[in-house]
């Protein structure tokens, strides 16, 4: 890279949706604008003065069916008046919007047309009831399979892929895997006060996992819906900054992590996935980012995966190369995944857990990394070795079609 | 005529009251459904919804489109593969929207009875009036060509006679929903012996096709819903009397509420349930079944007085409950109504006193909402009453009585013949009544 580049300061709101206590379907939520509002004050406080900002990156997937709010640029001014009269985005790549909107900063700081910009996330979905939200969802596969595809689109997507996984390894054997990613994701949530699984407090996770069998009348084939990721709203908000940048906010390197690769990738969205069992653009920007950080994956401490599925985090487990094909199942049933195991993942929740406000998720996953390399994850902190200084992050748009991976390393 | 064809031409008469709106709902979406099938495309299904009352026929259309979208919401997966063909039909929305379209499209909401000739399945859900069924269902059937068959909501009246008075010959039974029919799994069904055994096979076929639960009642005024409920109520209301002796009758009225709801653990007291059927219909219903009983009086004179005062419970066009026994406000039991003075007396006056009396509720108690959820019931309420039985306050002691008599109203349905086996009887009060036990048991023995 011509320079380093560096983020700090994430703030994270509540994944608002079913789980969360103060959740009500039938009372008014707080809306589009709060999220970004609250967000990008989160981060402003931080440094204190948002004049030192740059240039702000909105990563949004569907405000404009959700909500019926496009031009989400716009809002910068919201979050502070600062903002306002300066370069103001949104990005959009399905639910890999807010790695977009990271990378775009990223671009931004790279180019030197700013040095500090601030990247924020946002999905609010809880606007229409889940059968409706699976028709908006499914504008992140290519509309002319919809006629075809699902009521739920998406969790089909990943149903058939968790189909032919079964078939080809047994159903009981990537079950178990699954099963445990699911309880992975709970018992993190349970960790972070904002993550919209926090409030779960079912004691046998595993045993209603096991009760719940996918239901191909009611659902999806393979799938139940605790394989799932839930409805949320939700925003994230962290700056990219170059080491002058940092400088000028006047934070300290220990205080923010560094962008040691990064890659995005994007696939065919016409094209069927070459391999239903492979997550293949999640392998190739995964390769790419650790090669640009001229590291392997043994280095990384702790990684945040796009479980939108439970089958997503298996597969990914596999696309990263942690364990090899048709193993990653038996890797998480180990519970090398677990935040205690060889390589912990998702360690607030991921998607499963925490919640998954589409738009929001990948700036929401560089904040969990942020937190987990600078020592501010609170109670979900884990131990990060010396010998390991590295996070990384995997974003997914659609199914498999935009991914961006990104390293990051201790300041 | 097969089960389709004839689900082709269909009248609900009574179809925007209470029962009626409900039969309807199931019955378009049932005919709806019927009508997407391949074989069925191109065919004509027509359901009239007859009434008296326009604006109530408005108001059915409301109801139908908000409930059919609900319904929709939950099937699309099966709607999906439905509307396979309909290349334009492309997300879930456009799907419901379309299938909304083609359930409403068969209703044709009238005040015209005459709609009803020309059909060959006809729902009565008219008011509790014996006469007047009659009086209706004999003048479509002199004028129908179709041999219609007649399914009649009574909650009371004895089949048969509806049957020789309005000279239908084996093609009337007895099909009697549970309130609301949208919600309620429960149907008790009732032939005669002269019942046109195809017809009764299409009953039972197109209880399925609704998902309800069937509970074949025999031809004895009240059915074993009713000649449960009625009998339970007199009794509450003859226990309040009795306590009312010694205290003023709010009191009584409180106290024995409070005991068939808390003490006995369901979902309403008894008061408040009489309050929701209403008082009207509840002395209605009685005076419907009291010819028929033999050896009994079911009549309450309390009832009568209350009607006179025009006190009738019931609900409102907005579902909500209005005042009999007890007041509502938001739902929530505020007062208690006085028969001397002719007003209602605030709870709170008088209902610690009431329940220092009543004294605690036995060990182990759960309420309704937790109870009826419990898979083991017997492991729950087995020591739960017997923990009643032992404890010496009012309120126990009340309550074991009163679990005494519902079981043996319960046991007389059997032995009367209404009912065939102690089960009928206990699935009709539990998936009927929501009850979170039969009233057949051996905890009070």
């Amino acid at each position: 890279m011509q320079k380093k580049l560096y983020m700090t300061a994430g703030y994270n709101t509540v994944s608002l949706g079913t789980g969360r206590k103060e959740f009500n379907p039938k009372k008014e939520r707080p809306g589009l604008e709060h999220y970004i509002s609250e967000a990008g004050k989160g981060v402003v406080k931080q440094i204190g003065d948002a004049d030192k900002i740059d240039e702000t990156v909105i990563g949004n997937f569907m405000a404009a069916r959700f909500n019926k709010q496009a031009h989400l640029g716009g809002f910068a001014g919201l979050v502070d008046d600062k903002l306002e009269y300066k370069p103001s985005l949104s990005v959009e790549g399905a639910c890999a919007s807010g790695g977009l909107s990271l990378v775009s900063a990223m671009r931004s700081v790279l180019a030197g047309t700013a040095e500090v910009a601030i990247s924020i996330g946002v999905e609010v979905q809880n606007t229409v009831k889940a059968i409706y939200g699976a028709d908006i969802l499914a504008g992140a596969g290519w509309f002319q399979n919809r006629k075809t595809g699902h009521a739920y689109f998406f969790p089909g997507q990943f149903s058939d892929r968790a189909g032919v996984y079964y078939e080809k390894y047994g159903f009981d054997y990537a079950r178990a895997g699954m099963r445990q990613w699911f309880v992975n994701a709970i018992e993190n949530a349970r960790l972070d006060p904002d993550a919209q699984e926090h409030h779960n407090a079912t004691p046998d996770l595993a045993g209603l996992y096991d009760k719940m069998k996918p239901n191909g009348k009611a659902f999806v084939d393979h799938l139940n819906v605790l394989d799932c990721s839930k409805v949320s709203d939700g925003a994230s908000g962290i700056l990219v900054s170059s080491e002058l940048g940092l400088q000028k906010l006047g934070i300290d390197k220990s205080q923010a992590v560094e962008i040691a690769g990064w890659a995005q990738v994007t696939r065919n969205i016409t094209k069927d996935p070459v391999d239903p069992v492979e997550l293949t653009t999640i392998k190739k920007a995964a390769e790419k980012a650790l090669n640009m950080a001229g590291i392997t994956i043994d280095q990384v401490a702790t990684v945040e995966t796009h479980d939108c599925f439970s089958i997503a985090g298996v597969l990914s487990v596999e696309a990263l190369g942690l364990a090899g094909k048709g193993q990653g199942a038996e890797y998480v049933a180990a519970g090398n995944t677990a935040r205690n195991g060889a390589m912990p993942m998702n360690t607030t929740g991921g998607l499963i857990g925490w919640g998954h406000p589409t738009g929001a998720t990948g700036v929401h996953q560089a904040v969990t990394i942020w937190q987990q390399l600078t020592g501010n994850a609170g109670q979900a902190q884990i131990n990060i070795p010396a010998n390991r200084p590295y996070g990384m992050t995997i974003n997914m748009g659609g199914d498999d079609v935009t991914v961006v991976a990104i390293v990051f390393k201790r300041g | 005529m097969t089960y389709d064809e004839r689900l082709q031409q269909v009248a609900v008469l009574g179809a925007a009251g209470k029962m009626g709106s409900g039969i309807l709902l199931l019955t378009a979406v049932e005919m709806a459904d019927i009508s997407l099938k391949p074989e069925n495309k191109g065919k004509t299904f027509v359901l009239n919804a007859i009434d008296l009352s326009d604006e109530g026929l408005a108001g059915l259309m409301d109801y139908l489109r908000v409930q059919v979208i609900k319904i929709a919401e939950k099937k699309t997966v099966w709607l999906r593969q439905m509307y396979a063909d309909r290349a334009h039909l492309i997300e879930n929305y456009e799907i419901i929207d379309q299938y909304v379209n083609d359930v409403l499209r068969l209703v044709r909401p009238t005040t015209a009875m005459e709609t009803a000739y020309r059909a060959s399945l006809v729902f009565e859900a008219v008011t509790e009036n014996k006469d007047l069924k009659v009086k209706i269902l004999k003048q479509i059937d002199e004028n129908n060509p179709n041999n219609a068959w007649y399914f009649t909501n009574t909650s009371s009246v004895p089949i048969h006679l509806i049957e020789a008075e309005a000279g239908l010959n084996g093609r009337v039974l007895g099909f009697h929903f549970y309130n609301p029919p949208a919600v309620q799994k429960l149907v008790e069904l009732i032939v005669t012996p002269d019942s046109n055994p195809d017809m009764k096979q299409f009953a039972l076929d197109y209880a399925k096709a609704l998902r309800k639960i069937v509970v074949a009642s025999n031809d004895i005024a009240g059915f074993i819903g009713n000649g449960h409920f009625m009998r339970d109520a007199l009794y509450g209301i003859n226990q309040a009397l009795e306590l009312a002796k010694n205290r003023p009758f709010y009191e009584a009225v409180y106290l024995i509420n409070k005991v068939s709801q808390d003490f006995l653990v369901r979902p309403m007291g008894i008061f408040q349930l009489i309050d929701y059927v209403g008082i009207d219909v509840v002395q209605f219903i009685m005076k419907v079944m009291n010819p028929h009983m033999k050896d009994e009086n079911l009549h309450s004179s309390l009832l009568d007085q209350l009607m006179e005062h025009g006190v009738k419970g019931g609900q409102q066009s907005s579902g909500a409950q209005k005042n009999g026994f007890l007041k509502y406000e938001k739902g929530s039991i505020t007062a208690v109504y006085d028969i001397n003075k002719q007003h209602y007396i605030a709870v709170e006056e008088f209902a610690s006193s009431c329940d220092q009396e009543l004294g605690a509720l036995p060990s182990g108690h759960k309420p309704w909402k937790a109870a009826v959820r419990i898979s083991d019931k017997d492991s729950h309420f087995g020591p739960y009453f017997e923990a009643m039985k032992q404890a010496d306050n009012l309120g126990a002691k009340l309550a074991v009585k009163y679990g005494q008599n519902s079981d043996a109203i319960g046991r007389k349905l059997v032995s009367d013949g209404v009912a065939n086996q102690d089960e009928d009887v206990n699935t009709v009060m539990l998936t009927g009544f929501f009850h979170a036990y039969g009233p057949i048991n051996k905890y009070f023995a």
